[in-house]
């Protein structure tokens, strides 16, 4: 009976990745208008941080061993994603808003090469592998350690969304949104528009990093080839499908995109011979690209639009 | 170390060409463009295509292995490179611009077009590296402990060249008066009666000739794969905002910088990292100087 519900749940913890990767970014472009290009960099930090601080002692790294409770591996995952974006965004947010999605591009790609060629302590290519799972311990079935899991990821969805739709309703949400539409406006209001961009930057990157954390803890383990660039790709296109500034569109977004992403998946291994996987493959992100443009294009709002509630900002 | 250094002056000035190029979309048209790089390997590509349909190799000219077969593929390259990218524009940009999008949706869709654009040469050509020709050019040693390949020198050459004629064309020709006044206010440009869409496909026609000339140049002295351009494209955003956007020469230095810096990097035994350089030297230049070497403070508009 269970094993029915093996795919499904393995879908939507995957799924919840995505989503809360989706929620943060919402954050950052959504509600503040802020350019990341950098998702998978801080996505990576939140899962290394994690892997190091919880996983077990690799004979060949220099540091790890900590074997710390996933729960305090994922606060310092957490703040470490924080801090860094606080880094680039200090630099950055005061600059022409291109110059934001320039340097998380670079971002994503020095943490990567890092993660590559910092084998002491990622072990480069081969990945951190035997990681704690939490609740792993209560049953011998997978299934139903996946199932505790996803309970575990829709705790977080939960408590992620109730707070994000307070802090789009609350006067500091209203900061963001106001400097999205106009930022000299906000600045005449005698607001601090660099630092309420740096705050959200901040609190976004920070989710992009405890969905990280939970990945390296689900998965058990974790490689360079996890962060591609594709993943923030893939965050913008749910995002954007999903609706923009809208929270609840930023998760439905996550479960579209994925769903049609993991059937494509699916269809490409039964009609394509293995000759062509490649080509499938390569077509499917020809697809995604055309997706994301096309959104961009005709229906910007995405399909659940962000209620404008007050008529003040339009 | 010398020869690292030249390795670095000529990688340098094909980052410097693509960077130029950039720096016309982004004064231009005002948003980062994020396809640039796939317009380079894209230009470089229709050259392989060329070059395999005459079935000439790339020639020799005197010490260079750089003949007519290779000119008449880079000309040719130009033309459908330009054609790529204005059909782009009207398909894609131009709805954008018409609908008063903000600047961050072009750069999202310039990314959406490069992640496309890549996946069309992976469909196309495959995903294998290739070369315009397998012939290794002879160094030439100008005195003890130094050789230089020709091939070298005359990518320098036409980098500078290119670089004249872009100053040429952007202070003496109409057109490119035209350009500028439209970089540096688009709505007083547009109440003169300057037609502003006529000056953005130009500079298309502009960025995408000269990505195809250093997209073309890099895959003669390196190789072709689809990612060519997904490299280059850090590299380049870093020569610009080093140099300072709003200059081409501060392009044309940031460029020669950052392919020295990558040298430098490779000499010291750091080459795993090389891709790491330009976004270094970038943050930077953001921290003590963020409007670049040479570019100018950004006047409020």
């Amino acid at each position: 009976m269970l094993e029915i519900l093996s795919f499904p749940v393995f879908f939507l913890i995957i799924c919840s990745f995505y989503a809360i990767c989706c929620l943060g970014l919402n954050i950052q472009y959504g509600f503040t208008g802020l350019f990341n290009v950098g998702i998978a960099g801080f996505f990576g930090v939140g899962a290394y941080t994690s892997a190091i601080l919880s996983g077990p002692r690799y004979p060949d790294t220099l540091i790890g061993g900590f074997e710390l409770p996933i729960i305090l591996s994922w606060l310092a995952a957490i703040v470490i994603s924080a801090f860094s974006g606080l880094l680039v965004g200090f630099i950055t947010l005061r600059l022409r808003e291109d110059f934001l999605a320039i340097s998380t591009f670079g971002v994503a790609i020095t943490l990567q090469l890092m993660a590559l060629n910092l084998e002491s302590i990622t072990r480069g290519p081969n990945g951190l592998y035997g990681l704690p799972k939490p609740l792993s311990d209560w049953s011998e079935d997978p299934v139903v350690d996946n199932i505790l899991f996803l309970l575990i990821a829709f705790a977080v969805i939960a408590a992620l969304y109730l707070s994000l739709e307070r802090i789009y309703k609350s006067p500091w949400g209203r900061v963001l949104r106001s400097i999205r539409e106009d930022e000299s406006a906000a600045e005449a209001m005698g607001k601090n528009v660099f630092s309420y961009r740096l705050q959200a930057f901040v609190l976004g990157c920070a989710i992009m990093g405890l969905s990280g954390a939970m990945y390296a803890s689900f998965m058990r383990f974790i490689s360079p080839q996890d962060f591609m660039p594709i993943f923030t790709i893939q965050v913008y296109v749910m995002l954007i499908a999903g609706g923009k500034g809208n929270n609840f569109g930023a998760i439905l977004g996550a479960l579209v995109i994925w769903g049609l992403w993991s059937a494509s998946d699916s269809l490409i291994a039964l009609l394509v011979t293995p000759d062509f996987q490649t080509q499938a493959a390569a077509l499917r992100l020809i697809i995604i690209g055309l997706v994301l443009i096309l959104m961009l294009i005709y229906r910007p709002a995405g399909i659940l639009p962000e209620k404008k509630n007050a008529g003040v900002f339009r | 170390m010398i020869q690292f250094l030249i390795d670095g002056l000529v990688n340098g000035s094909i980052i410097a060409l693509g960077a130029v190029g950039l720096s016309i979309s982004y004064n231009v048209m005002r948003f980062a463009n994020f396809a640039q790089g796939e317009v380079m390997a894209v230009g470089a590509y229709v050259s392989l295509g060329v070059l395999a349909l005459m079935g000439l190799g790339i020639g020799k000219m005197g010490p260079v292995s750089f003949g007519w077969p290779l000119l008449v593929s880079i000309l040719f390259s130009i033309m459908m490179t330009s054609i790529v990218v204005l059909i782009t524009d009207l398909l894609v940009f131009r709805r954008l611009r018409d609908k008063d999008s903000s600047r961050i949706t072009f750069i999202i869709v310039a990314f959406g077009i490069s992640l496309i654009a890549r996946n069309v040469i992976h469909l196309a050509a495959g995903g294998d590296q290739q070369f315009y020709s397998f012939y290794i050019p002879r160094a030439v040693q100008v005195f003890e402990g130094l050789k230089i390949v020709p091939d070298d020198m005359l990518i320098l050459l036409i980098t500078v060249l290119c670089v004249v004629l872009m100053h040429t064309f952007l202070n003496r020709t109409l057109i490119g008066k035209k350009m500028r006044s439209v970089a540096e206010n688009p709505s007083l440009a547009r109440v003169i009666g300057i037609n502003v869409d006529q000056v953005i496909r130009g500079s298309w026609i502009l960025g995408a000739s000269l990505a195809a000339v250093s997209g073309t140049l890099h895959a003669h002295i390196t190789q072709l794969d689809p990612e060519m351009g997904f490299e280059l494209i850090l590299p380049m955003f870093a020569a610009l905002i080093v140099g300072g956007v709003t200059s081409i020469y501060g392009a044309v230095l940031g460029g020669l910088l950052i392919g020295m810096s990558e040298a430098i990097a490779v000499a010291i035994g750091w080459s795993s990292y090389r891709g790491a350089v330009s976004f270094l030297i970038l943050i930077l230049v953001l921290i003590l100087r963020p409007h670049g070497i040479l570019g100018e403070k950004e006047r409020d508009a």
